[in-house]
Protein backbone atom coordinates (compact mmCIF):
# COMPACT_ATOMS: atom_id res chain seq x y z
CA UNK A 1 0.00 0.00 0.00
CA UNK A 2 2.69 2.41 0.82
CA UNK A 3 5.02 1.42 -2.13
CA UNK A 4 1.67 2.24 -4.68
CA UNK A 5 1.33 5.64 -2.67
CA UNK A 6 4.92 6.32 -3.55
CA UNK A 7 4.36 5.36 -6.92
CA UNK A 8 0.85 7.72 -7.83
CA UNK A 9 3.24 10.43 -6.22
CA UNK A 10 6.33 9.96 -8.43
CA UNK A 11 4.29 9.00 -11.72
CA UNK A 12 1.35 11.18 -11.82
CA UNK A 13 2.53 14.41 -10.35
CA UNK A 14 -0.73 16.59 -9.85
CA UNK A 15 -3.06 13.90 -9.04
CA UNK A 16 -3.97 15.43 -6.05
CA UNK A 17 -5.17 18.37 -7.22
CA UNK A 18 -7.44 18.55 -10.44
CA UNK A 19 -6.43 21.66 -11.68
CA UNK A 20 -9.84 23.18 -13.68
CA UNK A 21 -12.07 21.25 -11.76
CA UNK A 22 -11.54 22.50 -8.11
CA UNK A 23 -14.37 24.38 -6.64
CA UNK A 24 -12.79 28.08 -6.26
CA UNK A 25 -12.77 28.50 -2.90
CA UNK A 26 -13.46 32.36 -1.10
CA UNK A 27 -10.27 34.18 -1.03
CA UNK A 28 -9.06 35.32 2.53
CA UNK A 29 -9.48 39.01 3.11
CA UNK A 30 -5.83 39.79 3.55
CA UNK A 31 -6.15 43.56 3.85
CA UNK A 32 -7.39 44.96 6.47
CA UNK A 33 -7.76 48.52 4.70
CA UNK A 34 -8.29 48.61 0.92
CA UNK A 35 -5.00 49.96 -1.49
CA UNK A 36 -6.47 51.71 -5.12
CA UNK A 37 -4.31 49.41 -7.23
CA UNK A 38 -3.45 51.67 -10.33
CA UNK A 39 -2.37 49.73 -13.54
CA UNK A 40 -1.34 52.30 -16.58
CA UNK A 41 -0.73 50.72 -20.03
CA UNK A 42 1.47 53.59 -20.84
CA UNK A 43 4.32 55.85 -20.05
CA UNK A 44 1.63 58.94 -20.14
CA UNK A 45 -0.83 57.48 -18.21
CA UNK A 46 1.82 56.16 -15.24
CA UNK A 47 2.95 59.65 -15.16
CA UNK A 48 -0.50 60.87 -15.31
CA UNK A 49 -1.38 58.18 -12.46
CA UNK A 50 1.60 58.67 -9.92
CA UNK A 51 0.52 62.56 -10.11
CA UNK A 52 2.86 64.40 -7.40
CA UNK A 53 3.90 60.96 -5.93
CA UNK A 54 1.55 61.92 -2.54
CA UNK A 55 1.11 58.58 -0.54
CA UNK A 56 2.16 56.49 -3.64
CA UNK A 57 3.58 53.24 -3.85
CA UNK A 58 5.74 52.57 -7.14
CA UNK A 59 5.99 48.58 -7.67
CA UNK A 60 8.28 48.35 -11.05
CA UNK A 61 9.52 44.66 -10.27
CA UNK A 62 8.69 44.21 -7.27
CA UNK A 63 11.32 42.47 -5.55
CA UNK A 64 11.81 45.06 -2.63
CA UNK A 65 8.26 46.15 -2.62
CA UNK A 66 6.53 43.03 -2.40
CA UNK A 67 7.97 41.61 0.72
CA UNK A 68 6.98 44.55 2.32
CA UNK A 69 3.55 44.27 1.51
CA UNK A 70 3.03 40.67 1.52
CA UNK A 71 4.52 40.87 5.18
CA UNK A 72 1.83 44.02 6.22
CA UNK A 73 4.92 46.54 6.82
CA UNK A 74 4.03 48.70 4.30
CA UNK A 75 0.01 49.82 3.63
CA UNK A 76 -0.06 52.39 0.85
CA UNK A 77 -2.92 53.80 0.17
CA UNK A 78 -2.55 53.75 -3.47
CA UNK A 79 0.08 51.76 -5.13
CA UNK A 80 0.99 52.37 -8.77
CA UNK A 81 2.00 49.06 -10.76
CA UNK A 82 4.15 49.39 -13.81
CA UNK A 83 4.38 46.28 -15.31
CA UNK A 84 2.20 47.39 -18.49
CA UNK A 85 3.06 51.09 -18.58
CA UNK A 86 5.51 50.50 -21.30
CA UNK A 87 8.32 51.88 -19.71
CA UNK A 88 10.91 48.98 -20.75
CA UNK A 89 13.56 49.02 -23.01
CA UNK A 90 17.04 49.97 -24.19
CA UNK A 91 18.00 52.21 -27.39
CA UNK A 92 21.36 54.02 -28.39
CA UNK A 93 21.94 56.47 -30.37
CA UNK A 94 24.78 58.32 -31.46
CA UNK A 95 26.93 57.29 -28.16
CA UNK A 96 24.02 57.81 -25.88
CA UNK A 97 22.23 54.68 -24.52
CA UNK A 98 18.90 55.11 -23.34
CA UNK A 99 17.98 52.66 -20.72
CA UNK A 100 13.86 52.41 -19.80
CA UNK A 101 12.75 52.53 -15.92
CA UNK A 102 11.25 49.07 -15.90
CA UNK A 103 13.70 47.46 -17.85
CA UNK A 104 14.79 44.05 -16.15
CA UNK A 105 18.76 43.79 -14.42
CA UNK A 106 19.21 41.06 -16.65
CA UNK A 107 18.49 42.54 -20.03
CA UNK A 108 21.42 45.41 -18.87
CA UNK A 109 24.23 41.96 -18.87
CA UNK A 110 25.92 42.44 -22.40
CA UNK A 111 23.43 45.34 -23.67
CA UNK A 112 24.52 48.52 -21.98
CA UNK A 113 27.91 50.23 -21.19
CA UNK A 114 30.77 48.80 -18.49
CA UNK A 115 30.93 49.28 -15.48
CA UNK A 116 27.01 48.54 -15.46
CA UNK A 117 26.97 45.27 -17.01
CA UNK A 118 29.07 43.88 -15.21
CA UNK A 119 27.63 44.77 -12.04
CA UNK A 120 23.88 43.78 -13.02
CA UNK A 121 25.32 40.39 -13.68
CA UNK A 122 26.21 40.61 -9.40
CA UNK A 123 22.57 41.26 -8.98
CA UNK A 124 20.77 38.18 -6.84
CA UNK A 125 19.74 35.15 -9.35
CA UNK A 126 18.26 34.54 -12.91
CA UNK A 127 15.29 34.80 -11.85
CA UNK A 128 15.94 37.96 -9.54
CA UNK A 129 17.67 39.95 -12.68
CA UNK A 130 14.55 38.75 -14.78
CA UNK A 131 12.03 40.66 -12.37
CA UNK A 132 14.04 43.51 -10.43
CA UNK A 133 14.56 46.90 -12.62
CA UNK A 134 17.02 49.42 -13.19
CA UNK A 135 13.91 51.98 -12.21
CA UNK A 136 13.48 49.91 -8.94
CA UNK A 137 17.32 49.64 -8.29
CA UNK A 138 18.00 53.51 -8.56
CA UNK A 139 15.15 54.58 -6.17
CA UNK A 140 16.24 51.93 -3.78
CA UNK A 141 16.05 53.67 -0.34
CA UNK A 142 19.41 53.52 1.93
CA UNK A 143 19.15 50.02 3.66
CA UNK A 144 21.28 49.92 6.97
CA UNK A 145 22.18 45.93 6.18
CA UNK A 146 21.83 45.11 2.51
CA UNK A 147 23.37 47.27 -0.44
CA UNK A 148 20.15 47.29 -2.93
CA UNK A 149 20.99 50.02 -4.78
CA UNK A 150 23.98 48.43 -6.40
CA UNK A 151 23.33 49.92 -9.65
CA UNK A 152 23.80 53.15 -8.15
CA UNK A 153 27.85 52.69 -7.99
CA UNK A 154 27.57 52.31 -11.76
CA UNK A 155 25.79 55.19 -12.73
CA UNK A 156 27.34 56.85 -10.53
CA UNK A 157 30.77 56.60 -12.50
CA UNK A 158 29.14 57.01 -15.85
CA UNK A 159 28.23 60.08 -15.27
CA UNK A 160 24.12 58.89 -15.92
CA UNK A 161 21.32 60.86 -16.08
CA UNK A 162 18.06 60.35 -15.11
CA UNK A 163 14.61 61.38 -16.52
CA UNK A 164 11.39 61.56 -14.14
CA UNK A 165 8.18 63.04 -13.44
CA UNK A 166 6.28 64.69 -10.18
CA UNK A 167 5.63 67.61 -8.80
CA UNK A 168 6.52 70.33 -11.62
CA UNK A 169 6.67 68.04 -14.28
CA UNK A 170 9.06 66.11 -16.17
CA UNK A 171 12.62 67.01 -15.40
CA UNK A 172 16.36 65.38 -16.20
CA UNK A 173 19.19 65.10 -13.88
CA UNK A 174 22.41 64.15 -13.05
CA UNK A 175 22.36 60.32 -10.89
CA UNK A 176 23.97 62.49 -8.15
CA UNK A 177 21.95 65.18 -7.82
CA UNK A 178 18.44 62.84 -8.05
CA UNK A 179 20.11 60.50 -5.17
CA UNK A 180 20.74 63.15 -3.11
CA UNK A 181 17.41 65.04 -3.54
CA UNK A 182 14.47 63.34 -1.08
CA UNK A 183 11.18 64.18 -3.75
CA UNK A 184 8.99 61.75 -4.74
CA UNK A 185 9.97 61.29 -8.23
CA UNK A 186 8.64 58.97 -11.25
CA UNK A 187 11.95 57.88 -12.86
CA UNK A 188 11.13 57.19 -16.77
CA UNK A 189 14.67 56.16 -18.31
CA UNK A 190 18.35 56.46 -17.18
CA UNK A 191 20.59 57.79 -20.04
CA UNK A 192 24.15 57.03 -20.27
CA UNK A 193 27.00 58.30 -22.81
CA UNK A 194 28.99 55.76 -24.05
CA UNK A 195 32.41 56.00 -21.59
CA UNK A 196 35.57 55.69 -23.76
CA UNK A 197 36.62 52.47 -20.86
CA UNK A 198 34.57 51.16 -18.03
CA UNK A 199 35.49 48.50 -15.26
CA UNK A 200 34.32 46.54 -12.25
CA UNK A 201 35.75 45.11 -9.03
CA UNK A 202 33.48 43.22 -6.19
CA UNK A 203 34.23 41.11 -3.50
CA UNK A 204 33.12 37.72 -4.69
CA UNK A 205 29.69 36.02 -3.31
CA UNK A 206 30.01 32.81 -1.65
CA UNK A 207 26.14 32.19 -3.07
CA UNK A 208 23.75 33.72 -5.43
CA UNK A 209 21.27 34.36 -2.06
CA UNK A 210 23.76 36.95 -0.85
CA UNK A 211 24.60 40.45 -1.11
CA UNK A 212 27.59 41.82 -2.96
CA UNK A 213 29.65 43.15 0.13
CA UNK A 214 31.25 45.89 -1.57
CA UNK A 215 32.04 46.46 -5.54
CA UNK A 216 34.21 49.48 -7.39
CA UNK A 217 32.82 51.20 -10.55
CA UNK A 218 34.94 53.22 -12.70
CA UNK A 219 34.58 54.58 -16.14
CA UNK A 220 36.34 56.99 -18.34
CA UNK A 221 33.96 59.87 -19.86
CA UNK A 222 34.15 63.75 -20.99
CA UNK A 223 34.70 64.68 -17.12
CA UNK A 224 37.67 62.20 -17.37
CA UNK A 225 37.84 59.06 -14.96
CA UNK A 226 35.02 58.80 -12.65
CA UNK A 227 35.60 56.51 -9.45
CA UNK A 228 31.84 54.67 -7.37
CA UNK A 229 31.41 52.03 -4.81
CA UNK A 230 28.62 50.33 -3.16
CA UNK A 231 28.09 48.53 0.01
CA UNK A 232 30.85 51.05 1.45
CA UNK A 233 28.49 52.80 3.39
CA UNK A 234 24.25 53.03 3.10
CA UNK A 235 23.98 54.17 0.18
CA UNK A 236 26.60 54.27 -3.41
CA UNK A 237 28.96 57.03 -3.52
CA UNK A 238 31.37 58.37 -5.57
CA UNK A 239 35.39 58.80 -4.57
CA UNK A 240 36.41 61.71 -5.23
CA UNK A 241 39.83 61.57 -3.56
CA UNK A 242 40.66 59.00 -6.17
CA UNK A 243 39.04 60.92 -8.95
CA UNK A 244 41.34 64.07 -8.29
CA UNK A 245 44.06 62.07 -7.39
CA UNK A 246 43.95 60.38 -11.29
CA UNK A 247 43.63 63.59 -12.51
CA UNK A 248 46.45 64.59 -11.09
CA UNK A 249 48.33 61.72 -12.67
CA UNK A 250 48.41 59.43 -9.87
CA UNK A 251 48.92 55.45 -11.02
CA UNK A 252 46.30 52.99 -9.95
CA UNK A 253 47.72 52.20 -6.58
CA UNK A 254 48.75 55.40 -5.59
CA UNK A 255 45.37 56.93 -6.16
CA UNK A 256 43.90 54.07 -5.09
CA UNK A 257 45.61 54.23 -1.46
CA UNK A 258 43.49 57.13 -0.08
CA UNK A 259 39.72 55.50 -1.01
CA UNK A 260 39.32 54.93 2.35
CA UNK A 261 39.12 58.63 3.15
CA UNK A 262 35.92 59.22 1.29
CA UNK A 263 33.60 56.86 2.47
CA UNK A 264 32.24 55.90 6.79
CA UNK A 265 31.84 52.10 6.77
CA UNK A 266 29.78 49.83 8.75
CA UNK A 267 29.57 46.79 10.57
CA UNK A 268 26.64 44.93 9.29
CA UNK A 269 25.46 41.49 8.95
CA UNK A 270 27.63 40.98 5.96
CA UNK A 271 30.95 42.54 6.80
CA UNK A 272 32.77 44.82 9.36
CA UNK A 273 33.83 48.38 8.79
CA UNK A 274 37.45 46.87 9.13
CA UNK A 275 36.82 44.68 6.66
CA UNK A 276 35.33 47.15 4.32
CA UNK A 277 38.13 50.02 5.02
CA UNK A 278 40.26 47.17 4.47
CA UNK A 279 39.06 46.15 1.20
CA UNK A 280 38.37 49.31 -0.40
CA UNK A 281 41.50 50.28 -1.63
CA UNK A 282 42.28 46.81 -3.30
CA UNK A 283 38.66 46.76 -4.92
CA UNK A 284 39.52 50.43 -6.39
CA UNK A 285 43.03 49.45 -7.64
CA UNK A 286 41.69 46.36 -9.31
CA UNK A 287 38.85 48.41 -11.29
CA UNK A 288 41.38 51.17 -12.08
CA UNK A 289 43.81 48.18 -12.91
CA UNK A 290 41.01 46.80 -15.25
CA UNK A 291 39.80 49.89 -17.45
CA UNK B 1 -8.73 39.45 -13.75
CA UNK B 2 -7.94 36.64 -15.88
CA UNK B 3 -4.92 34.07 -15.85
CA UNK B 4 -4.77 31.19 -18.27
CA UNK B 5 -3.27 29.12 -15.48
CA UNK B 6 -2.03 25.20 -16.86
CA UNK B 7 -3.98 26.11 -20.38
CA UNK B 8 -7.29 26.95 -18.69
CA UNK B 9 -8.77 30.23 -18.33
CA UNK B 10 -9.51 31.16 -14.82
CA UNK B 11 -10.79 34.11 -13.29
CA UNK B 12 -9.78 35.77 -10.07
CA UNK B 13 -10.91 38.03 -7.27
CA UNK B 14 -8.01 37.97 -5.42
CA UNK B 15 -7.13 41.39 -4.48
CA UNK B 16 -4.57 43.14 -7.06
CA UNK B 17 -2.08 44.16 -4.88
CA UNK B 18 -1.85 40.63 -3.28
CA UNK B 19 0.86 37.99 -4.97
CA UNK B 20 0.54 35.57 -7.53
CA UNK B 21 1.71 32.85 -5.40
CA UNK B 22 -1.17 33.63 -3.05
CA UNK B 23 -4.03 33.93 -5.91
CA UNK B 24 -2.64 30.29 -7.20
CA UNK B 25 -2.69 28.71 -3.42
CA UNK B 26 -5.46 29.94 -1.78
CA UNK B 27 -7.89 31.20 -4.71
CA UNK B 28 -6.98 28.40 -7.10
CA UNK B 29 -5.95 25.90 -4.43
CA UNK B 30 -2.52 25.13 -6.63
CA UNK B 31 -0.36 24.11 -3.87
CA UNK B 32 2.77 22.94 -5.81
CA UNK B 33 4.49 26.79 -5.54
CA UNK B 34 5.44 26.53 -2.54
CA UNK B 35 5.00 30.10 0.34
CA UNK B 36 8.74 29.39 1.55
CA UNK B 37 10.52 33.22 2.50
CA UNK B 38 7.97 35.25 0.66
CA UNK B 39 11.18 37.48 0.03
CA UNK B 40 12.62 36.11 -3.46
CA UNK B 41 15.12 34.23 -1.55
CA UNK B 42 14.54 30.25 -1.66
CA UNK B 43 12.99 29.72 -4.91
CA UNK B 44 10.20 27.50 -3.68
CA UNK B 45 7.37 29.23 -5.31
CA UNK B 46 9.18 29.54 -8.85
CA UNK B 47 6.39 29.48 -11.72
CA UNK B 48 6.65 29.91 -15.23
CA UNK B 49 4.53 32.84 -16.02
CA UNK B 50 4.29 33.49 -20.14
CA UNK B 51 6.93 31.15 -20.10
CA UNK B 52 9.64 32.82 -18.34
CA UNK B 53 10.47 31.92 -14.61
CA UNK B 54 9.12 34.18 -12.01
CA UNK B 55 9.21 34.13 -8.47
CA UNK B 56 5.41 34.07 -7.36
CA UNK B 57 5.35 35.70 -4.10
CA UNK B 58 7.10 38.82 -5.53
CA UNK B 59 4.54 38.91 -8.51
CA UNK B 60 1.43 41.52 -7.86
CA UNK B 61 -1.45 39.63 -9.45
CA UNK B 62 -2.13 42.91 -11.12
CA UNK B 63 0.74 42.98 -12.82
CA UNK B 64 0.16 39.69 -14.83
CA UNK B 65 -3.50 39.99 -15.71
CA UNK B 66 -4.06 38.13 -18.55
CA UNK B 67 -1.24 36.34 -18.64
CA UNK B 68 -0.24 32.75 -18.84
CA UNK B 69 1.15 30.94 -16.10
CA UNK B 70 2.27 27.54 -16.21
CA UNK B 71 2.67 25.83 -12.47
CA UNK B 72 4.46 22.03 -12.32
CA UNK B 73 1.21 20.34 -12.95
CA UNK B 74 1.44 22.11 -16.32
CA UNK B 75 4.62 20.35 -17.53
CA UNK B 76 3.83 17.10 -18.33
CA UNK B 77 0.64 15.59 -19.80
CA UNK B 78 -1.77 13.25 -18.98
CA UNK B 79 0.47 9.56 -20.54
CA UNK B 80 3.68 11.28 -20.40
CA UNK B 81 6.14 13.25 -17.83
CA UNK B 82 8.05 16.23 -19.29
CA UNK B 83 11.69 15.61 -19.54
CA UNK B 84 12.68 17.28 -16.58
CA UNK B 85 10.22 15.28 -14.54
CA UNK B 86 11.35 11.85 -15.66
CA UNK B 87 14.95 12.92 -15.20
CA UNK B 88 14.13 14.08 -11.34
CA UNK B 89 12.33 10.70 -11.14
CA UNK B 90 14.81 8.40 -12.27
CA UNK B 91 17.89 10.41 -10.62
CA UNK B 92 16.53 10.35 -7.26
CA UNK B 93 16.51 14.17 -7.56
CA UNK B 94 13.44 14.66 -4.51
CA UNK B 95 13.76 13.89 -1.00
CA UNK B 96 11.39 16.02 1.20
CA UNK B 97 9.82 17.42 -1.89
CA UNK B 98 9.14 21.21 -0.98
CA UNK B 99 11.41 22.91 -3.27
CA UNK B 100 11.13 20.39 -6.47
CA UNK B 101 8.29 22.38 -7.88
CA UNK B 102 10.70 25.53 -8.38
CA UNK B 103 13.84 23.81 -9.25
CA UNK B 104 11.59 21.60 -12.16
CA UNK B 105 9.98 24.93 -13.52
CA UNK B 106 13.62 26.65 -13.43
CA UNK B 107 15.72 23.93 -14.71
CA UNK B 108 12.85 23.33 -17.68
CA UNK B 109 13.16 26.99 -18.74
CA UNK B 110 17.03 26.86 -18.33
CA UNK B 111 17.06 23.75 -20.97
CA UNK B 112 14.73 25.97 -23.00
CA UNK B 113 17.11 28.83 -22.96
CA UNK B 114 20.32 26.33 -23.40
CA UNK B 115 19.73 22.89 -24.67
CA UNK B 116 22.75 21.54 -23.74
CA UNK B 117 23.73 23.13 -20.98
CA UNK B 118 26.38 21.89 -19.00
CA UNK B 119 27.40 21.42 -15.16
CA UNK B 120 28.32 24.97 -15.02
CA UNK B 121 25.68 26.54 -16.77
CA UNK B 122 23.34 24.30 -14.62
CA UNK B 123 24.68 25.32 -11.04
CA UNK B 124 24.60 28.90 -12.01
CA UNK B 125 20.91 28.73 -13.80
CA UNK B 126 19.70 26.98 -10.60
CA UNK B 127 21.82 29.18 -8.30
CA UNK B 128 18.83 31.28 -6.69
CA UNK B 129 16.62 27.85 -5.33
CA UNK B 130 17.19 26.69 -1.84
CA UNK B 131 17.19 22.65 -1.12
CA UNK B 132 17.66 21.81 2.54
CA UNK B 133 18.12 17.85 1.56
CA UNK B 134 19.57 16.51 -1.47
CA UNK B 135 22.78 18.75 -0.86
CA UNK B 136 21.88 19.95 -4.85
CA UNK B 137 23.89 16.73 -6.56
CA UNK B 138 21.28 14.70 -7.79
CA UNK B 139 19.32 17.30 -8.83
CA UNK B 140 21.97 18.86 -10.97
CA UNK B 141 22.84 15.07 -12.00
CA UNK B 142 18.78 15.08 -12.93
CA UNK B 143 19.18 18.00 -14.93
CA UNK B 144 22.63 17.03 -16.46
CA UNK B 145 20.54 13.87 -17.56
CA UNK B 146 17.23 16.06 -19.25
CA UNK B 147 20.24 18.12 -21.38
CA UNK B 148 21.66 14.89 -22.54
CA UNK B 149 18.20 13.78 -23.41
CA UNK B 150 18.77 11.11 -21.14
CA UNK B 151 15.45 10.00 -20.17
CA UNK B 152 12.13 7.97 -20.10
CA UNK B 153 8.84 10.58 -19.77
CA UNK B 154 6.53 7.17 -19.95
CA UNK B 155 4.32 7.81 -16.93
CA UNK B 156 3.73 3.92 -16.54
CA UNK B 157 6.75 2.06 -15.02
CA UNK B 158 9.06 1.79 -12.12
CA UNK B 159 11.79 3.79 -11.70
CA UNK B 160 15.52 2.72 -12.64
CA UNK B 161 16.93 0.74 -9.92
CA UNK B 162 19.58 1.75 -7.75
CA UNK B 163 22.67 0.05 -8.75
CA UNK B 164 25.51 -0.32 -5.95
CA UNK B 165 27.17 2.41 -5.37
CA UNK B 166 25.04 5.00 -7.52
CA UNK B 167 23.08 6.18 -3.76
CA UNK B 168 24.61 9.13 -2.49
Amino acid sequence: MARRHLRLRHLRPGAWVRIGESPPSTPKAHMTHSTNVLVPTSPEEAVASFGDGGGITVVAGGTIVMPELSSGRLRPERALLLAKAGLAGITSENGTVRIGATTPVLALVGATPEPLSTFAAYVGDYEIRSQATIGGNVCAAPAAESPRGDLQAPLLALGARVRSAGAGGERTESIDDFLAGGEDRLVLELEVDQPTRGAAAALGRPHAHNYTIMAVAAAEGADGVLVAVSGAGPRAQRLPSVEQALAGGADAAGAAAGAAADVSPHDDALASAWYRSTMLPRLVEQALGRL
Amino acid sequence: MKLLVNGIERDLETPPLESLLTALREELAITSPKAGCLQGGCGACTVLVDGEPRRACLVPIGAVDGASVTTVEGLGTDRELSPIQAAFFDNYATQCGFCVSGFMLAAHSLLEREPGAGRDQIIEGLAGHMCRCTGYVKIVEAVEAAARGDVDTRRDREPETLTEGSQA
